[in-house]
């Protein structure tokens, strides 16, 4: 037993990637026709996965290194690539919330999706490993392989299981990013030419021009603004929400925008600070049109899956709002401190809004898996059908407008306060989100949850089941606890943040 | 005069282009004395022989040398070519085996002219003067135009290859005309001197004007924009497995012209050349992947996409230097494997009247035969670029050798183009998993040979999309 528990230990990245996707085959394996046995297996890996974490969780020693459980091989030696895993703190929690969600997310697949069942398990496991292999490469290649290799899963997903627009949507969600990330990889080629290395620790430590810089921050802007997405490359983001999927609008908003930020805080912050000090205005005034004005686009919605969408483009822009503030934080007014609550306002606005968006996505799609229709003004009065349901909604509806005490406010908060010690206005800019956000959040509320039943399709509305009870319970339960004491997800993350602080403040010129 | 003539040991480098043409004699021979029900002992025997030759290539029969007078050279680069060619000839006379006996077309002309159109590959890869590089080329051209007519009653096979006839030989002459400039110009027709006497010559632009012909000639051969113009009629009218033979190995073969000619032999004009192969590679990437985005009929789709992959090779030769020689071969060996597969994924699905070469042929097939889908979705991704397929590593490596060779514009050119060109190997993607099928419902072959021989193909793209180093590592040593 110590043998297999010390094996485990020390490739513990390596099973986290290779044990969803080789259960993705698997699950494949048993075939279409087969739709029970492939849920089942799908469900045993992931909750195999989902175990794994604790492990790493635990294993995570927050005095350490900020850089463990490292497995260094080479892979192509010709190029100098190699397969060069390594999770910090940051990387731990966001991988956390992919097992954790992917398990949540094939619950509540369980009977919705009825079509090709082993395919989509297969897709969805597949791509649990992809993203978790992006959150723990640390080589820029083996990165870039992961980030990429997400698409085809995601393209499928989307285009075989979604609604009436889906080829569209799929196809653009595809050669959006597709075009985004391809300028990342001549930036990082250049890298590879300049420095020699693939890995993301040598990249950080090569010294650049102020010319190499800013080509290479925009080249890193491109893949990354349009994953986050940021305004105004975010146009994809409600297509792709609308058409995928229930399970496929979770996994795409509550982990996939989530790369955007992480690719942030993993290339930009420490491969071109310079450039990202002098370019900070740039980014901070797209997050804060993302936070103003695709808010407001946002309440004129009449759809719920493209208000909860554009609601994301909001929220996310909180993130490289606090990413970015950083930059002008210890740079010009040379406040360590508040660049750090910047930072870890971001990363704790990644995870919070990984749990509300996917849980206000399952909501949808519990509505959606009953009535078939996602337009507001087929609802109405559903709380009074559907108690059970309407308690989570609320609860998730208040997060999303930032209430004290739950997950939405802890990150917004300390991005502000971030925010007010460099620039009160910018601090005051975003904090118009309290209003636009409870605006819309809580006028859909009022239109779908609240007064007379809408009708006679309403009326007939069955509550939540056990096995959405477990979705959204699990969901509720991060929002509150990420809400009420944030502390162990602050203190994980603290030596990653501490250090990307000092490497915002070294220049590289 | 008697010490000049080479002895029996100076020809052992030689000796895997001498089995292989004398078997394709001893085939042609043998032929004859088969009856119908015989002729599979041909198309083995082909099969087994080019497969004998590649084998003994691996194990160093023969050694590597120059014989004839630097006529012939054998060297790390024409070893690794030599063995692509090969096999992926052999694989294509696999694939070729049930679409002829189908439609009437097996007979004993088709493997023969395949070893035979082989055979002018390995002299063209091994050439030290341009007299083998034209003797070459030839062999490989008039095999190709009669393959291409191999099925004489359908009008649109005849038509191709009187197109690619026609097309061909107007390329041949040019790079004749372009030899003769050097040849006057140097005085020589060996590839060595010419590149030593390159830079002191009396008169320097009838020896530019002498590369620019023979440039275009090897466009022509590859199919680069704007010499292209052959390659989708006769992609289209071809019989399947012969387009997937004609459009496979001869890239190879034409890489390593393009070595011998441009590089060994013109290797001081670089400064001339690199930018007329960055200007077609930048014209072949473009109109390639615009065209292609038109296209309804799958094989005419890749035609055009063949243009936009040469694009890219091109991209590797343009960048220069042992790294970009590298990289272009790299590439020109994925995309063979690659091509195979395309072309495969057609004659797999295609029978006797039903050519499976619409892209609307494939909708709903992951309905129909979820584990084909499955493969031709590899083979599409990889044609597209995206990791971990092997088609992905090909494009990082020739745009590491452009940004090396200081394009940069080139190497924008080439990822905005491969963005362009996802999408119509997306449209493979979402029509076979997206779209409901429709029209006559769509039998996957139940060739068993068949459908093993293909899922390996497929399959290789992602094994050696993860496990390419071995594969880089002999590019880079032909190179080293």
């Amino acid at each position: 037993m110590m043998g297999i528990s010390s094996v485990i230990q020390s490739h513990l990245l390596s099973l986290l990637i290779w044990l969803p996707i080789l259960g993705g085959v698997l699950t494949l394996m048993a075939g279409n026709s087969r739709p029970q046995a492939a849920r089942w297996i799908a469900l045993a890996v992931a909750a195999g996965t989902l175990v794994l974490t604790v492990p790493l969780l635990a294993g995570f020693n927050a005095g350490g290194e900020v850089m463990q459980f490292i497995e260094r091989h080479a892979w192509i030696p010709s190029y100098s690539i190699e397969y060069n895993l390594g999770a910090d703190g940051i990387s731990i929690a966001l991988i956390a919330l992919t097992t954790l969600t992917t398990v949540l997310v094939l619950i509540g697949a369980w009977t919705a999706i009825d079509k090709r069942v082993s395919q989509y398990y297969a897709a969805l496991l597949i791509l649990e490993g992809l993203m978790i292999g992006v959150f723990s490469a640390m080589d820029a290649l083996l990165f870039y392989v992961f980030f990429e290799g997400m698409l085809i899963p995601m393209f499928i997903i989307i285009g075989v299981w979604g609604g009436p627009r889906r080829v569209y949507a799929s196809v653009k969600f595809f050669l959006y990013t597709f075009l985004g990330s391809v300028f990342m990889l001549v930036g990082l080629i250049y890298l590879y030419l300049k420095g020699g290395s693939w890995q993301l620790a040598d990249m950080a430590a090569q010294p650049l021009d102020m010319v190499e810089q800013t080509w290479l921050f925009f080249a890193f802007l491109a893949a990354f603004a349009v994953k986050v997405p940021m305004f105004p490359v975010h146009t994809w983001l409600p297509d792709a929400h609308v058409e995928a999927p229930t399970g496929g609008s979770v996994i795409l908003a509550a982990i996939m925008l989530k790369i955007g930020g992480y690719g942030f805080i993993r290339f930009v912050l420490p491969i071109v600070p310079d450039a990202g000090h002098h370019y900070a205005w740039l980014v901070i005034a797209l997050s804060l049109i993302a936070v103003v004005y695709v808010g407001m686009v946002a309440l004129v919605q009449e759809d719920m899956k493209k208000l909860i969408a554009y609601s994301s483009v909001a929220h996310m822009g909180f993130v490289t709002l606090g990413t970015f503030i950083a930059f002008s934080l210890v740079r010009d007014a040379n406040l360590q401190d508040a660049a750090r609550l910047g930072l870890q306002g971001a990363m704790v606005q990644m995870i919070s809004h990984g749990f509300i968006s996917g849980a206000m996505f399952s909501c949808v799609g519990v509505l959606y898996d009953r009535m078939h229709t996602r337009m507001i003004r087929d609802y109405g009065g559903v709380a009074n059908v559907m108690p059970w349901f309407a308690m989570f909604w609320v609860l998730f509806a208040m997060a999303n407008s930032g209430l004290p005490g739950t997950s939405g406010f802890v990150g917004e908060f300390m991005v502000v306060i971030a925010a007010f010690q460099s620039h009160p206005m910018i601090a005051f800019v975003a904090s118009l989100t309290l209003i636009i956000s409870a605006g819309y959040t809580l006028w859909l509320t009022k239109r779908v949850i609240w007064g007379e039943v809408g009708n006679a399709h309403v009326a007939a509305l069955e509550d939540i089941n056990m096995r959405e009870w477990i979705v959204l319970g699990v969901f509720a339960i991060g929002v509150i606890a990420l809400g009420v004491y944030p502390k162990p997800l602050t203190d994980l993350m603290e030596p990653s943040i501490a250090q990307l602080a000092s490497q915002l403040a070294a220049t590289k010129l | 005069m008697m010490q000049n003539l080479p002895t029996l040991a100076d020809l052992m480098p030689l000796l895997p282009e001498i089995i292989l043409i004398s078997a394709a004699f001893a085939l042609l021979m043998l032929d004859l004395f088969l009856t119908e029900k015989q002729r599979v002992v041909t198309h083995v025997l082909a099969v087994v022989s080019l497969v004998v030759v590649a084998v003994m290539i691996i194990t160093g029969v023969g050694g590597q040398g120059t014989v004839l007078s630097g006529m012939f050279i054998r060297d790390g680069m024409a070893d690794v070519l030599k063995i692509g060619v090969c096999l992926v000839s052999a694989l294509a006379l696999v694939y070729a085996w049930p679409f002829l006996r189908e439609r009437g077309l097996y007979k004993g002309e088709v493997p023969v002219l395949v070893m035979f159109a082989v055979a002018g590959m390995l002299l063209l890869i091994s050439a030290g003067s341009l007299v083998m590089v034209y003797l070459g080329l030839e062999l490989l051209a008039l095999c190709s135009y009669a393959l291409v007519a191999i099925d004489r009653d359908s009008p649109l096979a005849s038509e191709a290859a009187m197109k690619y006839f026609v097309l061909g030989s107007l390329a041949s002459g040019m790079l004749l005309y372009g030899m003769s400039l050097v040849y006057g110009a140097t005085g020589s027709i060996d590839l060595v001197t010419i590149s030593a006497n390159a830079t002191s010559v009396a008169q320097p632009t009838m020896l530019l004007a002498g590369v620019a012909f023979m440039v275009a000639g090897i466009a022509f051969k590859f199919g680069a924009a704007p010499f292209h113009m052959w390659l989708p009629d006769v992609y289209h009218g071809a019989p399947t497995p012969i387009t997937l033979f004609i459009g496979s190995a001869p890239k190879l073969a034409a890489f390593a012209m393009a070595i011998r000619v441009l590089d060994l032999g013109a290797g001081p004009l670089g400064e001339h050349w690199q930018p007329m192969l960055a200007g077609l590679a930048a014209l072949s990437l473009i109109l390639g992947n615009l065209i292609a985005l038109a296209q309804t009929n799958l094989k005419r789709m890749l035609a055009y996409s063949t243009v936009s992959h040469v694009g890219f090779l091109f991209l590797g030769l343009a960048g220069g230097g042992a790294s970009g020689n590298a990289a272009a071969m790299f590439y020109a060996l994925s995309y063979t494997i690659m091509a195979s597969a395309a072309f495969g994924t057609i004659v797999v699905l295609s029978r006797r009247g039903f050519e499976a070469d619409r892209i609307d042929d494939f909708k709903g097939l992951n309905a129909r035969d979820p584990w084909s889908a499955g493969l031709v979705l590899c083979v599409m991704a990889s044609l597209a670029g995206v990791p971990p397929f092997l088609g992905f590593w090909a494009k990082l490596v020739v745009l590491q050798a452009a940004l090396q060779g200081d394009l940069l514009w080139l190497a924008i050119v080439g990822i905005v183009c491969a963005v362009i060109g996802a999408f119509y190997y997306l449209r493979v993607i979402k029509v076979m998993y997206f779209d409901e099928p429709s029209g006559e419902p769509m039998q996957p072959r139940n060739d068993r040979v068949l459908r093993v021989v293909f899922g390996v193909n497929a399959l290789s793209l992602l094994v050696f999309g993860v496990f390419w180093n071995p594969l880089m590592a002999w590019c880079q040593q032909a190179f080293a």
